[in-house]
């Protein structure tokens, strides 16, 4: 430790364990991955704006029915049939050709009584059960309108609150520019993972919102990992530049950050692959978080401390205190 | 150097068991039973379990066990389709003097549960059932309460003897006219020792009367949306014991909502019906002072003292304004058919103060008409400017109007029903009281019990994958430091599982999702450790040493990428309803436990393996 204390004494191996000595020169990346890292997010914020968000009924207010059928049973005669009943439902399969899930629009409001709204389930499956007998209910949601607003709030709020107590965390354990490099990462990350959903159009439900905040703290445990490291070099390695201190920290946590994703990976593409249809959004949301997180942590994250310039100073511990200990008899 | 003192194995160890036992109850599966007890909540004849044993074995529906236990029973099955037929034919079986209830039923052995070991508590997403968020109205709470003190003031001015020109309603406040200031103080003097603080007056001199105005104090409004919430729940207790509904959870939210989840019901239509219903009753003597209701409804002009009501058939009709009793005095009603008529009749016990009222009311008006008003309330919803504006619309029906023959005591009966159907209904609602104001659902998830054990199933399945592919994917990496973040891994699941189990949270599908997730991030600290060995390694420390820098330097990294991981899993948790919460639950939990099993349970199998002795390489 010592000896390492007085300048680079770091063997090419051991700057770059992965590669067997072949430093990898990430951030010789830095510009090229800036550029990507802006496109994307634009892409995403455009795709918000643009297209929205498919928002389940959590967030609108609304019902949805899942029904199975002893056959497979095609959506368009289910979507007549209810037409012909006064409703304009989407209906869809769901996993199977037997099974449907048919979404109801919340209804206008003054045209029906509160309890004619949580009853519609009850009609919509009383006339689907009079066409074929055997039709099943498995699972019915309803969220009044103004729960639907509630949820969303609470939604946004969490993620701000979430983000605010790991900016404090940061700050007081690393460095203010640290915390807002890991903010911005995470920022970025949330946006491209709701951009995602908003470009499929694929549904964005509470627990897809829960997959957003788990991306949350996937996210920043990979980017606090690198730089966690990154503190360790700036305050070991006297000679290399912060450009070179960057590159060596990412390289040596390379492996792990590989294998990390990759276990974590694993299981979510399990739940992906084997799991419920419900939660299919959930882990897809993971998905999309894991891989983007962890480029983030490089590049996003890493990058912006290089542009912010974070120097050797910043981290030693100010020498006044240590003189002022020693001066003690 | 790396050796452990004893009291670490032994605590790993102890941990290890006790995580075993209470995980343990989880790998027996819940049987899906039916319930039975005894609506009075009386024992259960074992004759009658034998018959029912008899009943099923006919209509060949096995099932495993049926177990007597006092006022219980419990008819365990193999399967959802056999517990939804056999419970079908039970309740006809039995009649309406039983309760049959779905439940899922744990297996635990006895041995288990005599150290109160339980399995975690299954989320209906996970077994079936319905789940309602329900509002309670407090906009027609106030409006009761006002019309309370409406009564009051009349009652306690009377008493009195203070002369008083009218009560009435403006918005928010009351409105009492007195002729002079003298009567007013005298007015204001008999409130003002009756409510305390509860309500402000206000002295207000228009043109020719004297005013005295009253409005509710706020803290008094709180007490009043307090205690109608508090009702409610007690009322959808009630009301959900009448439905036959096994651990049922009934639960206020925020301050005017209430959470009702109805594990194993399938009926949502009737139970949406019950829960929600606003119906009670109303006894009001005939207006007899020789109005013609016709011609006060065709007019408009309703003559002072009376309100005009319509009986079934549409016939206007005047009855007083003053209500001799409400429905919430009633103790206990049933529906049956009347002996002479052969129509359903609703049968109602009163309770001593309501039978004490009711004797003195009908006592004084012998030989009168007395009418008995069925009152529903139902929401209109409109948009105004914007806002959603919900406004009750209360439907008032005379459903019969008899002579009465002779004071009426505490038990007597109603007839005019125009069906069983309503006769059995209105004496539930009847029995369970009403509502102290108004509730709408705003929300409701149900799960089909089908549904329920696919998820069950697809979790468990995904969860064992994942775990599979780690533990491999670990193995082949790491070799023999693998195996042992394997076996770390395996600990922390069984501590989560156990940690679930005996503080009873409640397992759904999403918390499922963060045992998942939980098992991916759980290697990381490994991970984490073993690469730091192997740099070490490579920095040419002595074997020894490298493991010990390995776990001492990885240690802040893990705390820190641990830490920023729980901040978010506890805002979940706050932010959270339902799905989510369970999502944070286990994902805290599981970074808790993974701490403890990655860094000092894998650390006792190196240093056991390892430590104290000379060491060329390790497999790692």
């Amino acid at each position: 430790m010592t000896e390492q204390a007085n300048g680079s004494t770091l063997t090419p191996e051991q700057m770059a364990p992965v590669t067997g000595g072949k430093l990898i020169d990430f951030m010789r990346l830095r510009h090229i991955a800036l550029a990507f890292t802006i496109v994307l997010t634009l892409a995403a914020l455009i795709s918000i704006a643009t297209r929205g968000l498919n928002m389940g009924v959590d967030f609108t207010g609304g019902t949805v029915m899942e029904v199975t059928y002893p056959d497979s049973k095609n959506p368009d005669i289910v979507r007549e049939l209810l037409k012909s009943n006064g409703y304009e439902a989407v209906v869809q399969h769901f996993g199977s050709s037997k099974e449907l899930l048919i979404r109801l629009p919340p209804p206008e409001a003054g045209d029906d009584s509160a309890e004619a709204k949580a009853a519609l389930s009850n009609k919509v499956l009383d006339i689907l059960q009079t066409e074929t007998a055997a039709a099943k209910l498995n699972r019915v949601e309803f969220v009044g309108p103004q729960v639907g607003e509630e949820l969303r709030e609470q939604g946004g709020l969490a993620i701000l609150l979430a983000l605010g107590g790991i900016l404090i965390y940061v700050a007081l354990r690393f460095e203010y520019r640290f915390a807002v490099g890991a903010i911005v990462a995470t920022v970025h990350d949330i946006i491209v993972v709701v951009g995602f959903f908003s470009f499929t159009h694929l549904e964005f439900d509470l627990t897809v919102l829960a997959a957003v905040l788990a991306v949350i703290g996937y996210s920043l445990n990979d980017t606090i990992v690198v730089f966690d490291r990154e503190r360790e070099n700036f305050r070991l390695l006297r000679s290399e530049t912060p450009y070179e201190v960057m590159n060596i920290s990412i390289n040596q946590t390379l492996s792990r950050t590989l294998m990390t994703s990759f276990t974590t990976l694993i299981v979510v593409i399990a739940l992906y692959v084997f799991g419920s249809e419900v939660i299919a959004g959930f882990a897809l949301a993971l998905i999309i978080g894991i891989l983007i997180g962890t480029y983030s942590s490089i590049y996003v994250a890493s990058n912006l401390l290089l542009m912010m310039g974070i120097t050797k100073e910043a981290l030693i511990p100010p020498a006044k205190d240590n003189a002022e200990l020693d001066a003690i008899p | 150097m790396n050796r452990y003192p004893l009291w670490k194995y032994l605590l790993l160890i102890v941990t290890l068991i006790v995580g075993l036992i209470y995980a343990l109850p989880n790998l027996y599966p819940s049987d899906p039973s039916v319930q039975i007890s005894q609506r009075q909540g009386n024992d259960l004849e074992p004759a009658l379990m034998q018959s029912l044993e008899k009943t099923l074995n006919e209509h060949q529906l096995s099932f495993k066990s049926s177990e007597l236990n006092g006022p219980n029973a419990l008819i365990r099955f193999d399967d959802t389709e056999t517990q939804l037929e056999a419970s079908d034919l039970i309740r006809e079986t039995l009649g309406r003097e039983y309760v049959v209830a779905l439940n899922l039923a744990p297996a635990t052995p006895a041995w288990l549960q005599a150290l109160n070991a339980q399995p975690m508590y299954l989320g209906l997403d996970l077994r079936g059932g319905v789940h309602f968020l329900m509002e309670v109205d407090m906009e027609a709470a106030k409006e009761k309460a006002f019309e309370r003190y409406e009564d009051e003031f009349r009652d306690y001015l009377r008493n009195d003897k203070v002369e008083y020109l009218g009560v009435s309603r403006n918005g928010e406040t009351l409105t009492i006219k007195f002729k002079d200031a003298e009567q007013r103080s005298a007015g204001l003097k008999t409130l003002n020792a009756k409510y305390f603080n509860e309500l402000q007056w206000q002295e207000q001199d228009p043109a020719e009367t004297y005013d005295l105005t009253a409005t509710i104090a706020p803290e008094q409004l709180q007490d009043i949306q307090k205690l109608a919430l508090q009702q409610n729940i007690t009322t959808l207790r009630k009301r959900v014991n009448e439905l036959g509904v096994a651990e049922p959870v009934i639960q206020q939210q925020g301050l005017n909502r209430i959470v009702v989840q109805l594990p194993g019901v399938q009926d949502t239509a009737r139970a949406k019906e019950i829960l929600g219903a606003t119906a009670t009753l109303e006894f009001r003597m005939v207006d007899d002072t020789g109005n013609d209701p016709i011609v006060a409804e065709q007019s408009k002009r309703i003559p002072l003292g009376t309100q005009l009501f319509h009986e079934s058939n549409g016939s206007p009709i005047l009855l007083k304004r003053r209500v001799m009793l409400t429905g919430d005095y009633i103790t206990d009603a049933s529906s049956g058919f009347g002996n002479d008529t052969g129509a359903p009749e609703v049968n109602i016990v009163l309770n001593g103060k309501g039978g004490e009222r009711f004797r003195q009311a009908t006592g004084a008006n012998v030989g009168k008409l007395m009418a008995v008003i069925f009152i529903e309330t139902t929401y209109d919803e409109r948009e105004v400017n914007g806002e959603k504006v919900r406004k009750p619309v209360k439907h008032q029906e005379v459903i019969n109007v008899a002579r009465i023959q002779d004071e009426l005591g505490s038990r007597f009966r109603i007839t005019g029903l125009d069906s069983p159907k309503e006769a059995r209904d209105l004496a539930l609602l009847l029995r369970a009281g009403a509502l102290a104001a108004p509730l709408y659902i705003v929300e409701e998830r149900t799960i089909g019990p089908n549904l329920g054990q696919t998820n069950i199933d697809s979790g468990f399945k995904s969860i064992l994958i994942g775990f599979t592919l780690v533990m491999v994917f670990m193995l082949v990496y790491y070799r023999l430091f693998g195996l042992f973040a394997d076996l770390a891994l395996s600990m922390n699941v069984i501590i989560i599982f156990a940690v679930m189990s005996m503080l009873q949270f409640t397992l759904t599908l999403p918390g499922m999702a963060g045992i998942v997730l939980t098992i991916g991030m759980a290697v990381d600290a490994n991970v984490l450790i073993y690469e730091r060995i192997k740099e070490e390694l490579r920095n040419g420390a002595p074997v020894q040493t490298a493991i010990n820098r390995g776990y001492d330097q990885a240690f802040s990294t893990i705390m820190d990428a641990n830490v920023t991981t729980l901040i978010a899993a506890l805002v979940l948790f706050m932010f959270g309803t339902g799905p989510i919460k369970g999502f944070a639950i286990t994902l805290a939990i599981g970074i808790a436990t993974s701490m403890f099993t990655a860094i000092i349970g894998s650390r006792a199998l190196v240093n056991l393996v390892y430590g104290g002795r000379k060491v060329e390489k390790l497999s790692i």
